[in-house]
């Protein structure tokens, strides 16, 4: 008996959270189908930015650069690119602007990292006080943006009972594209060349150096990479997700992603599968609101994802080992 | 620690003018005129009476929560989230400012002024708890808390600490006997400020808890092997880092707010983290800096209607000054190799 | 026709202030093992590392087969058929052993790695050099023995012409050593030039062609073994005549004052490291610890010194039981610890040599009063050290991190050594410092030893341990497996203890 508990470790931990919640799913579902279609697909809609930009962490940090500056990497792209499509009444142009803002700032965190050595962290809030001081100046009211995107049904995933209706349906082109670049990011990192030598430089750069790749260069594109990304999940909040730009409009979400990549052990697939189910339970939340279960204060209901999020990391921190380079400026020439 | 120019004067002075040239840019390019909003600038924030008042006054604050950052920074710990012990300092501040009617000025107020310290301790210290047991970084944390205990006051001042019968959500007014009192006109805040940024200095160098922080700070497996406790270091760390916010909150409340609302606090702890970093963690060596953006803070709302120009032009230019302080860019250009500050790196607890 | 496979004309590299390369030329022929000779500091890996394109060099020029290659370029290096072995492995320790042989060029289908065709190229490789790998085990998990040869397949796999070694044999036993010497045979005569970098005179001796002086930065002169003998190679490598003037009397050992007893520790990885180990040490002795690293010494030192948690069994200091106790407890009990790796452990590199030197006493008077520290008494007690142990500079407000390693060294010798202890327990105490400090450092632990000091010395120097050592205890496998006397013993013998042999 004894035993039993002590083998009641994390990975069962984990296992039966899942169990638990494909259990739910399926009780709400016989009990009121369309509700809980609305939420399911609602926790994917919330999902998916804090599954992107997770991966804004993990192609930085498998290189061996910590990026706490998603959040202002993420809150300059939704500017420009909101207010260029705004202009120019395209949100295709508007969406390209957000990624090339993305990579952009990127840019800047690298030369601040990789080319002069900074310490990572406070590099990347000064990205951060920089993003938030610049959109805040230049923020104007009242602009819309143009259109909206189409909406596709997946062909036949779509029809799959149970599943379907909610998770393959209905989707804007940005959580096809979601769907499609996650497995494509985690077969990139452990299948091919480039995984490999991203990896070895995160993990240790001077190998990889005295194996004839280029650190700096393989750090810096990585970064930019993250910041195309960064630039996209921005672009996607403001131009689909909520159709508008709001002074700060992150709010931590930059961070939460950070924590999310750390649950997921660095990996594509488990930090995508923590920010889904983080979704799920913020679409839930959302929807108790709606109920009007009167007895929560709005506020409490409010600061769960927070709470949510420290409870995370308070329950995977210690215990996973992030890439051993993580942080730690290269310097070649060491006597 | 020594003084030196290229480093100390002139990559400051320099980052503030390149700010300013690209901040004047930014207005003229949405059609204002950039040198009345400067004059508008200089006059308000440093020239006129009224305005060095309130330029020492929040240069006070600024001083506190600049040594809340800095002293993190010294034990390797980077509190990027003060603000919420502040706003958790300020509000139990004001309650207990509010709520014991009949005491003496000189128990009033130091009292509260603990009370306030002790709440900020307590978020910023829950914080170096997670880092210390589970490993949690305590820049997400910290972060994550900004959020809770910005929703956890809001709700206290809606309901429970809310002033009745009247139209915005507020509390009671703080007694006087837990108010600041002035010292010719001026904010003793900026002078409590001022011994308290001299006080963490000669902790910081003459004290065995200064030396735990520091041999912490800087390598933990040599300090743990010279006989300090790592994981009782990074919780006082956070534990004092966050009592320094929760104070700086209180002061604000007694000397300035006399009452909480959550919208007065905002920016206190993050402009700190400006301070901090320009002042390159040194507890004396912040001050210059904090007076700067005291002044540009207490010009913010002239500039408006004065200039027409948005009030955010000043969080744009501080974010550029700290941006060219810290990138090691301009000082490369002036030729100083001076090795720009560290936090404790990465993820590992 | 041209034998010359490597040229270097006139190289130089400063850091800083120090010069570690000055106008060094030198030549490595076809087939021909080179030997790099020098005291730690010389300028050999600086030198090696230029070659490689790993540190750029201020001047001078690198020629190889004819070709100039440009400078600080390793991908260049490599194109030229130079390959080399780091001192400190360069292995991504979380990757297979055939991804880490593949990188940098990986065989591939598209941009897809094809991993059969990288385990078949592995197998191809130990195959035709008789150095056997699993190429699926992840490196981290190998012993050393065999990390070293995953560092040397990964050199070879690049067809090498020129093959660099920069001090192989230090984390070898004995009998690895032997096996490695021969591997290096067999490269020459397959046409390979060697360097092979070096600090112990005997490996030069048997397996150099040539032998290549350097001192403080500058070559200083050219041998052959035959025309060589230890001496003569050690006198041109220190730039004086070497007498070891160690000042050994007979020991006069007394009670036991530490007593270990079926102790168990776990490193880092959570793997059993030290299992069920006994040993006593007495008053007035040096116990040297003989064994090839990562056999648990350094989590014994570790565990003894309360910096690491044990899992099971005891250990008792002055007959009092001191499991469980922090290093702070233990300190108190008497006991310093010259740790293993002094930048990371002993020493905090940006505070001051004052600072440092009171590292662990900071607390104690006269260093401080309650909570205020008194930094006057902090540097006139550190003023004295600085001119009792010799450290070399200026002044002691000068960071840690301004000084070489020797005198890094002997700020920590310094401090641990002037605190009255009963015991002292040094690991490594001589790793990577120059001979003069060695010397310094092996009499002051002798000294202590006569004052009725016990002494735990932990070396994989196996002279260091037969030149000062009054026991020897050989560790294997987290266990001592043997107790010997230095007087009544022979290298080959500790040799086959250390890998494992029974008595």
């Amino acid at each position: 008996m004894l035993n039993t508990i002590k083998s009641f470790n994390f990975k069962s931990w984990k296992f039966l959270l899942s169990v638990a919640t494909v259990a739910l799913w399926i009780y709400c579902y016989s009990a009121n189908m369309d509700i809980t279609n609305s939420v399911v697909a609602s926790g994917m809609r919330f999902g998916m930015p804090l599954a992107l930009a997770s991966m804004v962490g993990i192609m930085c940090e498998r290189s061996g650069v910590i990026n706490i500056g998603i959040e202002g990497t993420m809150l300059l792209s939704g500017f420009t690119g909101f207010y260029v499509a705004s202009y120019s009444k395209n949100i295709v142009i508007g969406l390209v602007i957000a990624i090339l803002t993305g990579v952009l700032t990127s840019f800047v965190h690298a030369m601040m990292t990789i080319k002069w050595g900074m310490d990572q962290i406070i590099a990347g809030t000064i990205i951060n006080i920089l993003a938030s001081g610049l959109t805040s100046f230049l923020y104007r009211e009242g602009s819309t943006v143009p259109n909206t995107w189409p909406i596709f049904d997946i062909p036949v995933l779509s029809k799959i009972p149970l599943l379907g209706a909610s998770l393959f349906s209905q989707l804007g082109p940005i959580q096809l594209f979601g769907m499609f670049l996650i497995p494509a990011i985690w077969v990139m990192m452990n299948k091919t060349r480039w995984g490999l030598r991203t990896r070895s430089v995160g993990e240790n750069p001077g190998a990889a150096d005295t194996a004839g790749i280029n650190v700096i260069r393989m750090r810096m594109t990585n970064v930019m990479i993250g910041g195309a990304i960064g630039g996209l999940v921005g672009g996607f909040i403001c131009l689909e997700l909520v159709g508008s730009f709001s002074k700060d409009f992150t709010a931590g979400t930059g961070f939460t992603a950070l924590a999310l990549m750390i649950f997921g052990r660095w990996n594509p697939l488990g930090a995508f599968a923590a920010a889904i189910l983080f979704g799920l339970a913020q679409a839930l939340a959302t929807q108790l609101q709606i109920f009007g279960v009167n007895n929560v204060p709005n506020q409490f209901i409010t600061i769960l994802p927070y709470v949510f999020t420290i409870l995370v990391l308070a329950f995977s921190a210690g215990k996973v080992r992030p890439p051993a380079a993580a942080g730690k400026p290269y310097e070649k020439e060491q006597s | 620690m020594k003084l030196k120019v290229t480093r100390d004067v002139l990559v400051p002075i320099a980052s503030v003018l390149v700010a300013l040239a690209i901040g004047a840019i930014l207005i003229a390019s949405q059609g204002h005129s950039p040198m009345t909003a400067y004059h508008v600038l200089i006059v308000k924030g440093f020239q006129s009476t009224a305005g060095l008042q309130s330029t020492l006054s929040k240069a006070g604050i600024l001083i506190m929560s600049g040594l809340a950052i800095t002293i993190g920074l010294r034990a390797g710990l980077f509190n990027i989230g003060a603000q919420g012990q502040v706003l958790s300092g300020a509000l139990a501040f004001t309650y207990v400012g509010y709520r014991l009617h009949g005491l003496p000025i000189w128990i009033h107020l130091p009292v509260a002024l603990v009370v306030g310290a002790a709440f900020g301790a307590l978020v910023g210290g829950f914080a170096g708890f997670l880092k210390a047991t589970r490993g949690v970084h305590e820049v997400i944390s910290t972060i994550m808390l900004n959020s809770i205990m910005a929703g956890v006051v809001d709700y206290l001042t809606q309901n429970q600490f809310r002033l009745q019968g009247q139209p915005n959500t507020r509390t009671p007014e703080i007694l006087h006997s837990a108010r600041l009192p002035h010292i010719f006109g001026y904010p003793s805040g900026f002078l409590i400020a001022v011994l308290l940024a001299f006080f963490v200095s000669w902790v910081l160098k003459k004290t065995t808890t200064g030396f735990e922080f520091e041999s912490v700070g800087r390598n933990r497996n040599a300090a743990w092997y010279a006989g300090i406790s790592v994981k009782k270091t990074i919780v006082l760390g956070m534990l004092v880092s966050g009592a320094i916010a929760g104070f700086t909150g209180a002061i604000f409340s007694s000397e300035t707010t006399g009452y909480f609302v959550p919208a007065f606090y905002s920016g206190i702890g993050f402009d700190g983290i400006t301070v901090a970093l320009l002042g390159r963690a040194n507890p004396k060596a912040l001050i210059p800096g904090a007076i700067f953006i005291g002044g540009m803070r207490s010009a913010q709302s002239a500039i408006q209607f004065e200039a027409g120009v948005a009030p955010d032009i000043i969080n744009l230019l501080l974010a550029l000054v700290l941006f060219f302080a810290t990138a090691p860019f301009l000082a490369k250009l002036l030729k100083s190799n001076a090795k720009s500050i560290t936090t404790t790196s990465g993820w590992g607890s | 026709m041209d034998t010359t496979l490597l040229r270097i004309e006139n190289l130089s590299k400063t850091f800083a202030t120090v010069k570690a390369n000055d106008n060094i030329s030198l030549e490595v022929n076809k087939g021909e093992v080179v030997a790099l000779l020098g005291e730690n500091g010389a300028g050999k890996s600086t030198l090696v590392k230029s070659v490689f394109g790993l540190v750029k060099p201020d001047s001078g020029t690198i020629t190889i087969k004819g070709e100039v290659i440009e400078a600080g370029d390793t991908a260049a290096a490599i194109r030229h058929g130079i390959g080399m072995v780091h001192q400190h492995f360069q292995l991504v320790p979380v990757m297979s052993v055939a991804e880490n042989i593949i990188l940098g060029d990986e065989p591939h289908k598209g941009a897809f790695i094809s991993y059969a065709e990288a385990r078949e190229s592995v197998k191809e490789l130990s195959d035709k050099f008789g150095l056997d790998i699993d190429p699926d085990a992840i490196v981290e998990d190998l012993p050393v023995g065999l990390q070293q040869r995953v560092e040397i397949l990964k050199a070879l796999r690049k067809n090498v012409d020129l093959l660099i070694l920069d001090e192989p044999t230090a984390v070898l036993t004995p009998q690895e050593i032997e096996e490695l010497l021969q591997v290096i045979r067999n490269l020459s005569s397959q046409g390979v030039g060697i360097i092979f970098i070096t600090h112990k005179l005997r490996e030069v001796l048997a397996v150099a062609d040539r032998i290549v002086v350097l001192r403080n930065g500058k070559s200083v002169g050219t041998a052959t073994p035959k025309e060589s003998t230890e001496s003569s190679l050690a006198q041109l490598m220190i730039g004086r005549e070497v007498i070891f003037r160690l000042d050994k009397k007979e020991a006069k050992p007394g009670a036991v004052v530490l007593e270990i007893d079926d102790l168990y520790v776990k490193d880092d990885r959570k793997l059993m490291s030290v299992n069920g180990l006994s040993l006593s040490l007495h008053a007035g002795e040096i116990l040297g610890v003989a064994g090839v690293e990562g056999n648990g010494q350094r989590e014994l030192v570790e565990a003894l010194t309360g910096m690491r948690p044990t899992v099971k069994g005891s250990f008792s200091i002055l007959g009092e039981v001191a499991i469980g106790k922090n290093p702070h407890a233990i300190h108190t009990m008497g006991v310093s610890h010259v740790p293993e790796d002094r930048e990371k452990d002993g020493l905090i590199a940006t505070l001051s040599i004052d600072e440092n030197l009171v590292l662990n006493q900071y607390k104690n008077p006269p260093f401080a009063k309650g909570w205020i520290r008194n930094i006057a008494a902090v540097n006139s007690y550190a003023a004295k050290m600085i001119e009792k142990f010799d450290v070399r500079t200026p002044s002691g407000k000068y960071p840690i991190n301004s000084l070489s390693g020797g005198n890094k060294q002997k700020v920590v010798i310094a401090r641990e050594m002037s605190q009255d202890s009963k015991i002292i327990i040094a690991s490594q105490p001589t790793r990577g410092i120059d001979i003069g400090s060695i010397e310094f450092i092996h009499n002051q632990l002798l000294a202590s030893r006569d004052s009725g000091v016990a002494v735990l010395l932990v070396s994989a120097e196996l002279d260091e341990i037969l030149s000062i050592s009054d026991r020897i205890a050989v560790m294997y496998g987290g266990k001592i497996v043997a107790i010997l006397d230095p007087h009544d013993v022979d290298r080959t013998q500790i040799g086959r203890l250390m890998a494992g042999a029974t008595q």
